[in-house]
């Protein structure tokens, strides 16, 4: 069990961003990344949960292991939040929804169209999701972008939940929020330097 | 995969969904041959059978750029790429999907349009199988196409452009069978091969299709 | 494979600039002694007159078609399995020439066959399945253009060329099936066998060769191109990086 990455370099585009990535994130821990616009997160996110292929170096313990949540809240317009969760749940073998809609305080809009929410109670039921997937590690892309104070309690919440049930958690993000004892990994000192593109895949050209 | 099948659906269903589209436009195409070439019954006799098909193709390619393209808008084609289903599944589940909501609705509208158009009495049948035997290629085929096309803005046209032409064995068999059908002539050639390009799509095009959403995602 | 050195942009530029001059000239001398042989040099045809002789571009121009597409299938194979830009780029800068010599081979069809049938088209087997190749080579390049990643423009252009590959295939089967309906019959028909051996065949396969040749010609000087492009955009990237 756990996230290990050993040496990982990931590209966008087929240019490397990211390069020597190594850390490890046992369970019950959390690990937060940091850095500028840019600067790889979201390519290094999508790397772990399987999107794209990683340039170089290993990553073990991220097959069927990883929910992730990106930019997108990965819910249809037109379904109400009750089917589009119920529809992740049984795509991932669940059937309750109903933890993730208390954690959430999703109860009053279970039967609204998503396509009617504002852009935090959309990003709430986005998050929900990850609750219902019943995957160890979470990977979030700034998770906290259009929530609310209070909104962002109850995803603090919900992530404290999951990491004291034996979960994991890799974020993006720049809020605090109160993990006290979650790793942090800044990214800016890893990024790919002009020199050392190597196993880019444009790189016969040079 | 079955919670696939009936989420496409729903959406299908629901306001803006696009059921119906593609029949509305089979129907608005059909009584818009005898405009363009003229009313005469024995003329549009001969032509029904080809004509019901391409309207039948026409229809089925307009609602096929909703099939993936809005997935992947809204982020949800990503989160299936790392759900526990085979991508190749989902695609497959999605192609029947769409001939659920396009395909067979069309199949089952083709005979009354067919009365427009003063197709002979014994072309009905063969009509119907034949329409019900090819549309799933023209699905599996077009949602190949959208595979192709879903990162791309705009793709719909693109997309037209690139699945037409591999739409032109399914058209020509099953167009063959609907007329030779018409006129009392032996069918089952064309029709075994058609339900042979059918068969082959179904089972082998989600692969392709999965392989080129992979590249796009990537 | 000593030739799998070749996926080496930096080789396959070295190799071609010594190939090509040699490409350019047999090419012109294959297609001027050939060309100028066939219509100067034959006699007319009996029963067609001089038309025939249009064979002499007809010919060359539909093999290249054909092989040009042959040779993207086997170029997008290399690619996919073993990620050489080369190949893939060669693909790339082979698809416009093959558009062009289907459609010469098109009009020349057309041409060859309107003093026989008094019109300019019709939907014979063979130039209806030149007509559907033509649609297949403009979907190709029309998604090389409109994809934005160069790797992801490779890759989904040859799965493209895979899947093209084998409906071209049936198409031409469909085809041959479909214009049995028409009830015009053998006197539409283009079939080369019955004609070929009425004209001569010498000046032909210098046609074809010359044609040959310049398709390898102009892929080589294409794909030059398009690798001088790639290695613009690399540059470029590593710039605006160390900026």
């Amino acid at each position: 069990m756990g996230l290990r990455l050993t040496h990982v370099a990931v590209a966008r585009g087929g240019v490397p961003v990211l390069s020597g990535v190594s850390f490890s994130l046992a369970d019950g821990k959390a690990l937060i990344l940091r850095g500028p616009n840019g600067s790889g997160k979201t390519t290094l996110l999508r790397t772990i949960a399987g999107l794209q292929p990683a340039l170089s170096g290993h990553i073990e313990g991220a097959a069927d292991t990883v929910a992730y949540a990106g930019h997108a809240d990965g819910l249809k317009a037109m379904l109400t939040v009750a089917e589009n969760l119920t529809f992740w749940a049984a795509v991932y073998g669940h059937h309750d929804i109903e933890p993730a809609l208390k954690a959430y305080t999703l109860g009053p809009l279970r039967d609204r169209l998503t396509g009617t929410l504002s852009a935090g109670q959309k990003r709430r039921a986005g998050l929900a999701r990850l609750m219902v997937t019943g995957r160890p590690i979470w990977v979030l892309d700034e998770p906290t972008v259009s929530l609310d104070a209070d909104a962002v309690g109850l995803f603090a919440n919900a992530v404290r939940n999951h990491l004291g049930a034996g979960g994991m958690a890799l974020l993006a993000t720049h809020i605090d929020l109160g993990l006290s004892d979650a790793l942090v990994l800044d990214v800016t000192p890893l990024r790919a330097q002009a020199s050392e593109m190597h196993g880019a895949s444009d790189e016969a050209f040079l | 995969m079955i919670a696939l099948l009936i989420r496409d659906l729903r959406l299908a269903f629901r306001a803006g969904g696009g059921f119906g589209l593609g029949l509305a436009f089979f129907l608005i195409l059909v009584v818009l041959v005898p405009f363009s070439v003229g009313p005469q019954s024995a003329l549009l006799s001969s032509i029904a059978p080809g004509v019901l098909w391409l309207g039948a193709l026409l229809a089925c390619l307009l609602s096929l750029d909703r099939l993936l393209a809005l997935d992947f808008e809204d982020g949800t084609l990503d989160v299936l790429a790392t759900a526990p289903l085979p991508l190749e599944a989902a695609l497959a589940v999605k192609g029947l999907a769409h001939w659920i909501t396009t395909g067979l609705p069309l199949v089952l509208a083709a005979p009354f349009l067919g009365v427009l158009l003063n197709l002979p009495p014994e072309g009905f049948v063969w009509l119907v199988v034949s329409l019900l035997l090819g549309t799933p290629a023209l699905s599996m085929i077009g949602a190949f196409g959208a595979a192709l096309t879903v990162g791309i803005k705009r793709g719909g046209l693109l997309m037209s452009l690139l699945v037409l032409p591999l739409y032109v064995p399914t058209l020509i068999f099953g167009a063959e069978a609907a007329r030779r059908g018409a006129v009392g002539m032996a069918v089952d050639t064309p029709l075994l091969l058609l339900a042979g390009i059918s068969l082959g799509s179904v089972a082998l095009l989600p692969f392709a299709a999965a392989a080129a959403l992979r590249m796009t995602i990537r | 494979m000593s030739l799998w050195k070749y996926a080496n942009p930096v080789k396959f530029l070295a190799l071609s600039a010594r190939v090509q001059p040699f490409a350019w000239a047999a090419a012109a001398l294959g297609i001027l002694i050939g060309l100028g042989w066939g219509f100067f040099g034959t006699p007319d045809d009996f029963r067609q007159g001089s038309t025939i002789k249009i064979i002499y571009i007809h010919v060359p121009a539909a093999w290249i078609a054909i092989n040009a597409w042959i040779m993207m299938l086997i170029a997008s194979l290399i690619w996919l399995v073993r990620r050489h830009h080369v190949s893939a780029l060669a693909a790339k800068a082979a698809a416009p020439v093959g558009l062009v010599m289907t459609v010469i081979g098109l009009v020349t069809g057309a041409v060859w066959g309107q003093p026989m049938w008094g019109t300019w088209w019709a939907w014979d087997p063979r130039l209806t399945s030149f007509l559907i190749l033509f649609l297949f080579y403009l979907g190709y390049i029309a998604l090389w253009e409109a994809v934005e990643d160069p790797d992801t423009a490779a890759d989904l252009t040859s799965v493209l060329c895979l899947v093209g590959s084998v409906f071209a295939l049936m198409s031409r089967y469909a085809v041959l099936f479909w214009s049995q309906g028409l009830h015009q019959g053998a006197t539409l028909s283009l079939d080369k066998e019955e004609n070929i051996s009425d004209v001569f065949w010498q000046p032909l396969v210098l046609s074809i060769a010359g044609f040959t040749l310049l398709f390898l010609a102009l892929v080589l000087y294409r794909t030059g191109t398009e690798i001088a492009l790639r290695r613009t955009r690399a540059l470029n990237v590593r710039l605006d990086k160390a900026v």
